[in-house]
């Protein structure tokens, strides 16, 4: 990978690439990527997990309350139990951003 | 949730055929494939960033055996959940 090659692609780019890729009009291809990122974020809300082959797994994991230290001050902080949510890349995709 | 139950729901609330449902829903994840396939980010605003981070080679170790190996350099993926995801999951 040439490190000044690489670009982003942010949502209204990739509306338009599935645009182009399928031939929608670009409010079809903008509903289509909103749908399938906030059935993402509900499920994930939900507490659930998403699966897409060849691309990787999404899932939601607890982390308990703990006493942390704020690095900058050396003060003691308390931080709350949470949820994060977790991406675990697929064999496929793995390969692939690899170069394989 | 895997793609069948994405495409069920364009199936559903987007008017396509259940074939072109298929069609676009893959073509959705192949994008994404193929632009982290290239070394850019993909950055989904509202959800997350995935990024293709380089990885120098480093000396690891088995942790069953704990035997010494040398890991090559790689490229890996990588996911960084954004704060409006973060908060929803706390909400």
């Amino acid at each position: 990978m040439d490190k000044e090659e690489a670009k982003n692609m942010n949502k209204s780019d990739l509306i338009t690439a599935l645009m182009v890729k399928n031939n929608l009009t670009e409010k079809q291809a903008t509903d289509i990527i909103n749908l399938v990122f906030d059935r993402f974020t509900k499920t994930l809300k939900d507490g659930g997990r998403i699966e897409i082959r060849g691309f990787g797994s999404f899932t939601v994991r607890q982390y308990k309350a703990y006493k942390g230290r704020n690095p900058k001050l050396g003060e003691y902080v308390e931080v709350k139990a949470k949820r994060l949510p977790f991406f675990k890349v697929g064999r496929e995709l793995k390969k692939m951003a690899d170069g394989k | 949730m895997t793609k069948i139950d994405i495409i069920q729901n364009v199936y559903e609330k987007l008017g396509f055929s259940k074939k072109e449902s298929s069609d676009i829903v893959e073509s959705v994840f192949d994008i994404i494939k193929d632009s982290l396939a290239q070394g850019d980010k993909v950055k989904i605003s509202g959800f997350g960033n995935f990024v293709v981070k380089e990885k120098r080679a480093r000396r690891g170790r088995n942790p069953q055996t704990g035997q010494e190996i040398s890991i090559t350099a790689r490229r890996v993926l990588t996911f960084k959940s954004s704060q409006v995801l973060r908060k929803a999951l706390n909400g």
